[in-house]
């Protein structure tokens, strides 16, 4: 497998001022993510899991410490460099999906690609049908976020990630809003483009049982690492899920 | 940034809200074709009123004798310098004056068997008619023949009918007397009703001006010489022209006052043209103020919509949307919904317009000045009321915006 480093955090700061306090979120991470990873970032809150997020998805920048997104210090960007870097390397995952309401879901899958001036109109839209047939959604071209059932929301969403080729995907407590068996899916397909297609995925989420689905958990807690494991033998959610009571929901096989 | 693309995100946008689009362009489409009809019906008006004025006559000329012998000033009707000689000059010499009239006139009882009318018979030529805007209701109108032999003809207004033929009677043919002379009718002038100041302009009685002149005044001088300029516009060279022959023709030395007036009815059209200005400049200031009203309600439901749609917003940063592509994005959207509002009013306009022509006979012009000002002004407002919410929008945080709720 690949082994190039996709992200590299060294002694990662990040301060908020609020009032005359200042508020310490993180206090010196370290840690680097290669190529292929399934990494699951857990803490409870007020550990510092969504400060990091917002930096790893370079909507924030820490305010001291270096971070690497592959191969490009964000610090040295401005807010119109970021907003580049993001369209072109990072593919959003939301707990409440973030679908434009009355929109198609292809449209909705364009949307990334519509802030990239160098992709023609059909390459924009052979992509897009592309990632919808990813997420096994090629027959929900038409369909409306409110014709949709929450897992194929997410699943759109998914696809809105996938279409614009980025290094990492960043899912933020993307099974928060589903039932266990909808999550199984969607961590069955996250492992599938993981596997398969040997996407990076960074996972932030306060399950435990999220968790045991990823090759990799790092820890935080008070803004520090407090543990980084590798799990050699991730359980597999498209077994557990055969395990489950069959349901007329989909098929994800 | 594709633009193109930004076009393409805006009018996705608009769509997905249709109603809330359609109302935010209302107050363009009223402010625009509130611009277009009150144009429209201010023009008309004026236009109604310079055709009402030039029925009048309004590049009509009149000539008056006047004098001024050592300093006393008397009475133009009392003095006798126009003759037949002035006509022959103004005809030879003039390239501004369309037509030329002597004009005598008498009073007198005009009398039908019984029946009698004091009235005013006017002696001129034929151009007479095109001078003052006259036209034959019935009958024909004499000839220069008549002028020559100086015929009993003669054409009665409205008022003169009235009085001595009251029963239906048709005039023409008949023969009525005026100061004891008898004159034939041989038409009936269509009623031209009062004057701006109130004068019947149908009591008369009109008749060739030798007829006038030798039968019952007299006389070989004129009252009046009647002219009218080529156009309301060739007036002023008219006068000049007309007071230069005239000088020449009465030898008048270079020190000598006129021994005549010209008059105009210029002032008289300037000051009914310039009332329906102010006519047309308030109109135009009050649709002006409802498309400011319109920008407003833009800049109202975007600066509303840019606070409903922060989430989206985040959404956009975080997928990778810059600034100003946000800023880009709902500056189109305003401009579209301007420019839309704007098609849209101008047809309303238009119809507007021609609703108040056909239901009210209101006269309507649809000036093409207004519809291209109208337009650009809702461009322009479109731009600088949607810059505001549009700024608003690109400079929020996106990570407050995606968690805005």
């Amino acid at each position: 497998m690949n082994t190039k480093k996709i992200l590299e955090l060294h002694d990662l700061k990040r301060e908020f001022k609020v009032g005359s306090e200042i508020v310490r979120a993180l206090k010196g991470v370290s840690f680097d993510i290669n190529a292929g990873e399934f990494v699951t970032i857990m803490g409870s809150s007020g550990s510092g899991k969504t400060t990091m997020l917002n930096i790893l998805g370079c909507l924030d920048k820490p305010t001291d410490g270096s971070y690497t997104l592959d191969g490009v210090d964000i610090k040295k960007l401005n807010r119109d460099e970021l907003a580049t870097l993001r369209n072109h390397k990072i593919g959003f995952v939301f707990q409440a999906y973030n679908l434009l309401p009355r929109t198609s879901a292809l449209e909705n899958v364009e949307l990334p690609l519509l802030y990239n001036k160098n992709i023609s109109s059909s390459e924009r839209r052979d992509r897009a049908i592309r990632a919808l047939e990813a997420v096994k959604l090629a027959d929900r071209h038409d369909h409306t976020p409110n014709q949709l059932s929450g897992g194929q929301q997410q699943r759109v969403a998914i696809a809105r990630a996938l279409v614009n080729e980025p290094v990492m995907i960043l899912a933020d407590e993307a099974t928060g809003n589903l039932d266990s068996r909808t999550s199984y899916e969607i961590m069955a397909l996250m492992q599938d483009l993981n596997q398969t297609q040997g996407k990076t995925i960074v996972f932030v989420t306060h399950e435990p049982d999220i968790a045991s689905f990823s090759s990799r958990t790092i820890m935080l807690r008070d803004g520090i690492l407090q543990k980084d494991t590798y799990n050699k033998h991730p359980k597999s959610a498209k077994e557990i899920l055969a395990g489950l009571p069959v349901t007329e929901d989909y098929n994800i096989s | 940034m594709n633009i193109l693309n930004l076009i393409r995100i805006a009018f996705r946008a608009l769509l997905r809200n249709k109603l809330r689009a359609f109302l935010t362009m209302l107050g363009v489409i009223i402010g625009v074709g509130a611009v277009i009809t009150m144009v429209a019906i201010g023009q008309g008006s004026k236009e109604s009123i310079q055709s009402a004025l030039s029925n009048m006559g309004s590049n009509m000329i009149t000539v008056s004798p006047s004098s001024n012998i050592n300093g006393v000033r008397i009475a133009g009707s009392s003095f006798q310098t126009l003759t037949e000689k002035d006509i022959v000059a103004l005809k030879r010499g003039t390239q501004y004056v369309s037509d030329l009239s002597p004009y005598v006139s008498a009073r007198g009882q005009a009398i039908n068997g019984a029946l009698n009318w004091p009235t005013q018979m006017q002696g001129v030529s034929l151009e007479y008619m095109d001078i003052r805007k006259l036209t034959l209701k019935d009958g024909i109108m004499f000839t220069n023949e008549d002028i020559a032999v100086s015929a009993k003809v003669c054409l009665i207004g409205q008022t003169v009918i009235d009085n001595i033929f009251p029963n239906g009677e048709n005039p023409i043919g008949k023969i009525i007397r005026f100061n004891r002379i008898p004159f034939q009718v041989i038409g009936i002038l269509s009623p031209k009703g009062q004057s701006t100041f109130g004068q019947d302009q149908d009591d008369i009685i009109i008749a060739p001006y030798t007829t006038v002149q030798k039968r019952i005044l007299a006389t070989i001088y004129y009252q009046n010489i009647y002219a009218s300029a080529v156009s309301a516009e060739m007036t002023d060279p008219a006068v000049n022209e007309i007071t230069d022959i005239l000088r020449t023709s009465h030898r008048l030395r270079d020190t000598e006052d006129d021994d005549f007036q010209v008059r105009t009815q210029a002032e008289l059209i300037s000051t009914l043209s310039s009332t329906s200005g102010l006519l047309t400049t308030l109109l135009t200031v009050i649709a002006g103020i409802s498309l400011v009203i319109g920008g407003i309600g833009i800049m109202n439901i975007m600066y509303v919509s840019v606070t409903e749609r922060t989430k989206e917003i985040g959404l956009r940063m975080s997928i990778g949307a810059r600034g100003i592509d946000i800023l880009l994005q709902f500056l189109i959207e305003a401009i579209i919904i301007s420019i839309t509002g704007g098609i849209i009013g101008v047809f309303v306009g238009l119809l507007s317009a021609w609703l108040v022509t056909f239901f009210l006979s209101w006269p309507t012009i649809i000036s093409d000045t207004s519809i291209v000002v109208s337009f650009i002004v809702c461009g322009i407002t479109g731009i600088f009321f949607g810059y505001y919410p549009a700024q608003k929008a690109s400079r929020l945080d996106p990570i407050e915006a995606l968690r805005y709720e």
